[in-house]
């Protein structure tokens, strides 16, 4: 049993006032997520990740196809009853504590009374938030509102936890953690689909992504194949500014900090480059073969792109 | 019906914590100035001039509360996300929605109840005993915690379609018509042909708050019929139950984008 199946799940927006025309948001989707994998959901803002999210959880409804998850039926009481979902830029009751709003929560999610203290504990426990568990949340940052939104995705303990954007408007540090909370999530056998924009968090923690683009699934794949791949470069790392204009001459790609310089060349010139810096008296650092990055797989499936689609590859951390 | 209790408890707890029943402060002091101004003059009247004052303010400030939270109850939850996470949960949506109509009316209940201990406060310091007749006044209360019912049901309905304002508008004006109720459908009983059929129709949908306000005849003392208790009771229960069905069916097909 796939933990989501989807089955040419499509979804048509109908948009303006008298005339209304059609707008496609997602085109038909089939795609499998397996039980116990940390699946990544990729695609520049706009792509239908967050509409996706919206069919599975029900709020929406599909122009066409059908999805399951854990093997029921979208909008299944007993299927809602074992996921978690934390949506994008998430806002909360804010006149109510940490505490409260998960006890809220904990009860539509129907965990029994006697649970419910212990489970909120424990979910606040692991969020961070217990010091701050009675303060109302409009005293709270967007970082904490965003932990507070894991907590409540994960205070009944379900088998599979949606999350749309966890990182946004995070600090590193708040990355950091959410991306621990994963992993830890991910070790005790959860599934966990995840929608982002960011490549390098994608990278650390997914073990298969999907490419979106436009409304249309580009690609899935494992993460450790395509970072696997040699792209048939070397990285050069080196003292000597003396010797980066010649490797320049060499056709390298250079990026020069005072003495200290990293540069890249197809590997059929390293023989050539290792004279160059011989000769330049240059101090050798390293020699590192180039693997591929998550980010060439991804701007590789979008083949479409324009320059003014936004997205974050900037922060793939490289 | 649990997940039905703690959307309900959930709405309360809002309306207190958003200082809704901070009204009840500016309702005291409205109705201690008017029995201490009333209680200077003493021309037989002001005992019904409070009962007519006392009863309307209720009225007044329900229908504000009922109308400008009823229209939000739904629409907030869209606007600010918060029922993604809601419905993301084994809650279906009739039961968010029953959920929020009867926290909004239990808000309007203990809100009422407040109110009336200090109505009944004033009335004793003015008229400095309570008489037989006085429990009418405990009917014309009732009837009103009924239009809020009633109100309540129509602000959920509207907003389940439409936007905040519009809801507003469309809820302030069946309230002003159907104050009107009885006058409508004596003006349909004298039409005829197809105007009849229309005028009778558009009179008998409109929902009758005029047999829910008896405030003018129980200030001059007259008793309230038990008949006209049951009948407004079954009234009000099946028009806000026809709204808040509707409100459920269209909600049910609402794609949250």
């Amino acid at each position: 049993m796939f933990a989501i199946e989807t089955l040419a799940l499509e979804k048509t927006y109908h948009v303006g006032f008298w005339r209304k025309r059609p707008k496609l948001s997602l085109r038909p989707l089939t795609l499998q997520v397996n039980e116990g994998e940390v699946f990544g959901y990729l695609g520049p803002n706009g792509a239908g990740k967050t509409t996706t999210l919206k069919l599975l959880m029900g709020l929406v409804f599909p122009t066409s196809g059908s999805a399951k998850i854990l093997g029921m039926e979208i909008g299944d009481p007993r299927m809602k009853a074992q996921i978690g979902f934390l949506p994008e830029h998430p806002y909360f009751y804010d006149y109510l504590t940490a505490h409260e709003l998960l006890d809220y929560y904990a009860r539509l999610s129907g965990v029994p009374a006697q649970e419910r203290k212990r489970r909120i504990d424990v979910a606040l426990d692991r969020v961070k938030l217990h010091d701050v568990n009675k303060v109302q949340l409009r005293k709270f940052s967007k970082g904490m509102l965003q932990r507070v939104g894991i907590a409540q995705a994960i205070i009944h303990d379900p088998k599979l936890i949606f999350l749309d954007e966890p990182m946004s408007g995070l600090d590193p540090i708040g990355r950091r953690e959410v991306r621990d909370l994963m992993q830890e999530l991910k070790d005790q056998g959860k599934t966990i689909f995840f929608s982002t924009h960011i490549l390098s968090d994608a990278e650390t923690i997914c073990d298969r992504v999907a490419v979106l683009n436009k409304g249309e699934l580009k690609g899935v794949g494992v993460v450790a194949d395509l970072t696997d791949k040699l792209t048939g470069t070397v990285e050069f790392q080196f003292e000597g500014a003396a010797a980066a204009d010649a490797l320049r001459a060499l056709g390298a790609t250079v990026h020069a900090t005072g003495e200290s310089v990293r540069a890249q060349l197809p590997e059929a010139m390293q023989d050539a480059a290792i004279d160059t810096l011989r000769r330049h008296k240059a101090r050798l650092l390293s020699i590192t073969p180039v693997r591929a990055t998550l980010e060439d797989y991804f701007l590789g499936k979008l083949d479409a792109l324009q320059p003014q689609e936004n997205f974050e590859v900037a922060e793939a951390g490289r | 019906m649990k997940r039905v209790s703690a959307i309900a408890s959930n709405t309360f707890r809002e309306a207190v914590r958003d200082r809704v029943l901070y009204n009840l402060i500016l309702f005291a002091v409205l109705i201690v100035a008017s029995a201490l101004l009333f209680g200077q003059i003493s021309i037989g009247i002001e005992k019904i001039i409070l009962i007519n004052l006392g009863l309307s303010a209720v009225s007044i400030f329900g229908l504000v509360i009922a109308i400008f939270i009823g229209i939000q109850l739904v629409s907030k939850e869209i606007e600010k996300r918060t029922l993604y996470t809601v419905l993301a949960r084994p809650v279906r949506r009739w039961e968010f929605i029953v959920g929020k109509f009867f926290g909004l009316a239990g808000t309007l209940v203990v809100n009422t109840f407040f109110m009336a201990i200090g109505f009944f406060g004033a009335l004793l310091y003015l008229a400095h005993k309570f008489e037989r007749a006085d429990a009418s006044l405990l009917a014309a209360l009732y009837f009103i915690i009924l239009q809020f019912v009633i109100l309540i049901a129509l602000a959920l309905l509207f907003s389940s379609f439409s936007t905040p304002l519009l809801s507003a508008v469309f809820t302030f004006a069946l309230f002003v018509i159907g104050t009107f109720a009885q006058d409508l459908r004596e003006f349909a009983a004298m039409t005829s042909g197809a105007t009849k059929y229309l005028a009778t129709g558009f009179a008998y949908i409109v929902p009758n708050f005029a047999s829910l306000n008896v405030i003018s005849s129980v200030a001059h003392g007259q008793p309230v019929a038990t008949d006209l208790i049951v009948y407004n009771t079954l009234y009000a229960l099946v028009y806000a139950a026809t709204a808040l069905s509707a409100a459920v069916i269209i909600f049910e097909n609402r794609n949250l984008k």
